[in-house]
């Protein structure tokens, strides 16, 4: 974690609503290194629109405000609309839920990834080629050469978010921002997802911010948590650290998970007007 | 009596034969569980349970009576199902008094509002709810209004699908207590498709693992607490599950 790979001081993203503005981030600072950080929290936490801010993909009317927002020495409250195109996917790129949505459906697997690299760069087809299998290879297909040239109807799930972290990877980026990328997905295909991001980011040095709701998922592939809740951020711990965990929140999320040996007759449900307040 | 009988059932979509030759049997009262991965054709019995789908051969018992699936009116006084997405499960036009009140109007059932009442009670919803449309409540409370909805003939058996992997791990919780405790009150007989061993371990009895359409092995409780299955496969789903765990 020598040098810093990006900065964020007082994040905050709103929304105007007929009620007056409504801000679903309030003011949060974290620092990334090249490392593995998760952002966890439920549904409305903020989590997946701090996500986006970063790659400043919060379209109006939504408004992101930051006091510093640095990543590699680049301002990216500075950054035009145009500038940030060349950032996104080269630099930092995102891993969506559900591969079904988010590949486009009338290119070829093998189009869609060339796709991304020629965006940024200036290749011959052959080189095009060769670097789209090769990356294929990485993120274990078999046989790479049939599956270049299917659509994304004909993979499963599983295959088609593997193909997703190939399209992400390729132009190599510093950071990858994957958002619940595991949800769509079986739980014994997860696993396997997981892991290959973990290697990958590994293997590249890169940054990964992994946002879930899932604290037992967090808890295995990343270094270091922020748990999220109602736009600011309660807790932060060493993964390995989680069940220590001191916030009431936390610990409520902890608790109300059913165990694989359940004891329990009725599981604890959050007491959500207990941090109400704070 | 069984609640559930199943002999040698085979289902096919079209020329697809999805189920194969399963066979099982649900004891009254107990809580039981089928588990695999997408595509192993657990939500596909519950829908041929329910007489959703009538294109299965082999046997069907409910409560010791074969099943007709052209009676879906009788089957449906039996047994009803919850569906996993309570977004896309509830009419969005409807209130939640309609949407309750449909199947007494259906079932011919003469009612003053007085099992609404009731029904929003026993699963944890103010009274204020009832006149809401489903946009204006959470996915929580939706799926509140979706088992109070299937309780509103009086099932003997709840068919679950998957209710409550669209939701947040705090409202699982209020869930799953509420479903156990329903199950207690109302001495109900469960039949839930999962692909979550932890959420198995709390809320059933019993459970078969279902692999490419064929039961692999039906186990207990204890030994899934335990991690002592007999078959390969299902040692691997479990430990795939106990992986992800902190605790």
């Amino acid at each position: 974690m020598s040098q810093k790979l990006l900065e964020v001081e007082d994040l905050r993203v709103t929304f105007p609503t007929h009620q007056g503005d409504v801000e679903v981030v309030k003011g949060i600072s974290f620092d990334l290194g090249r490392e593995r950080l998760a952002i966890v929290g439920e549904s409305g936490s903020g989590k997946s629109m701090t996500g986006r801010a970063i790659l400043k993909l919060i379209r109006s009317p939504g408004r992101v405000t930051a006091k510093k927002f640095v990543f590699d020495g680049i301002d990216l409250n500075k950054q035009s609309e145009r500038q940030m195109r060349k950032l996104r996917g080269a630099r930092i790129s995102m891993v969506m839920q559900d591969p079904k949505f988010s590949l486009n459906p009338v290119l070829s697997i093998e189009d869609q990834i060339a796709e991304a690299l020629r965006t940024h760069q200036t290749l011959t087809r052959k080189e095009l080629d060769e670097k789209v299998l090769h990356m294929l290879e990485q993120v274990r297909i078999n046989d790479p050469a049939r599956v270049a040239k299917l659509y994304p109807h004909e993979v499963s799930g599983g295959m088609g978010q593997r193909i997703m972290i190939a399209m992400m990877l390729i132009p190599e980026p510093d950071l990858l921002i994957a958002d619940e990328p595991t949800s769509a997905l079986d739980v014994s295909v997860q696993a396997q997802v997981l892991d290959l991001i973990d290697n990958l980011i590994r293997e590249k040095g890169m940054g990964l911010i992994l946002i879930s709701h899932d604290l037992n998922l967090v808890a295995n592939y990343a270094d270091r948590v922020l748990v999220m809740n109602a736009g600011e951020i309660v807790e932060q711990r060493d993964a390995a650290d989680l069940q220590n965990a001191t916030h009431p929140y936390t610990q409520g999320l902890l608790n109300a998970m059913p165990r694989l040996d359940e004891t329990r007759d009725e599981l604890p449900t959050l007491d959500r007007t207990q941090w109400a307040a704070t | 009596m069984s609640a559930i009988e199943l002999n040698n059932l085979n289902i096919a979509y079209s020329s697809v034969q999805v189920v194969h030759g399963a066979s099982l049997t649900v004891e009254e009262g107990e809580s039981f569980a089928l588990v695999g991965e997408s595509g192993s054709g657990k939500s596909t019995i519950l829908k041929a349970i329910c007489g959703l789908n009538d294109e299965w051969t082999g046997e069907i018992k409910l409560y010791g009576e074969k099943v007709d699936p052209r009676k879906r009116a009788d089957i449906s006084r039996i047994s009803q199902m919850v569906f996993q997405d309570p977004y896309g499960s509830l009419h969005p036009r409807k209130t939640v008094d309609t949407t309750l009140s449909e199947p007494l109007t259906i079932h011919g059932i003469k009612d003053n509002g007085d099992r609404v009442v009731e029904m929003l009670n026993a699963v944890g919803l103010d009274q204020r709810y009832r006149f809401r449309f489903p946009h204006q409540m959470s996915g929580g409370q939706r799926q509140r209004v979706a088992i109070a909805r299937a309780l509103m003939l009086k099932p003997k058996l709840m068919l679950l699908d998957e209710p409550t992997s669209a939701l947040d791990v705090s409202v699982q919780a209020e869930i799953l207590n509420l479903l156990k405790q329903l199950r207690k009150d109302q001495n109900l007989t469960f039949l839930l498709v999962t692909h979550d061993l932890p959420v198995v371990s709390f809320l059933c009895d019993r459970l078969a693992v279902m692999k490419k359409g064929k039961i692999v092995e039906i186990a207990t409780r204890d030994q899934l607490a335990k991690g002592t299955f007999n078959e390969p496969y299902s040692q691997e789903l479990y430990q795939a599950s106990k992986h992800e765990h902190v605790a």
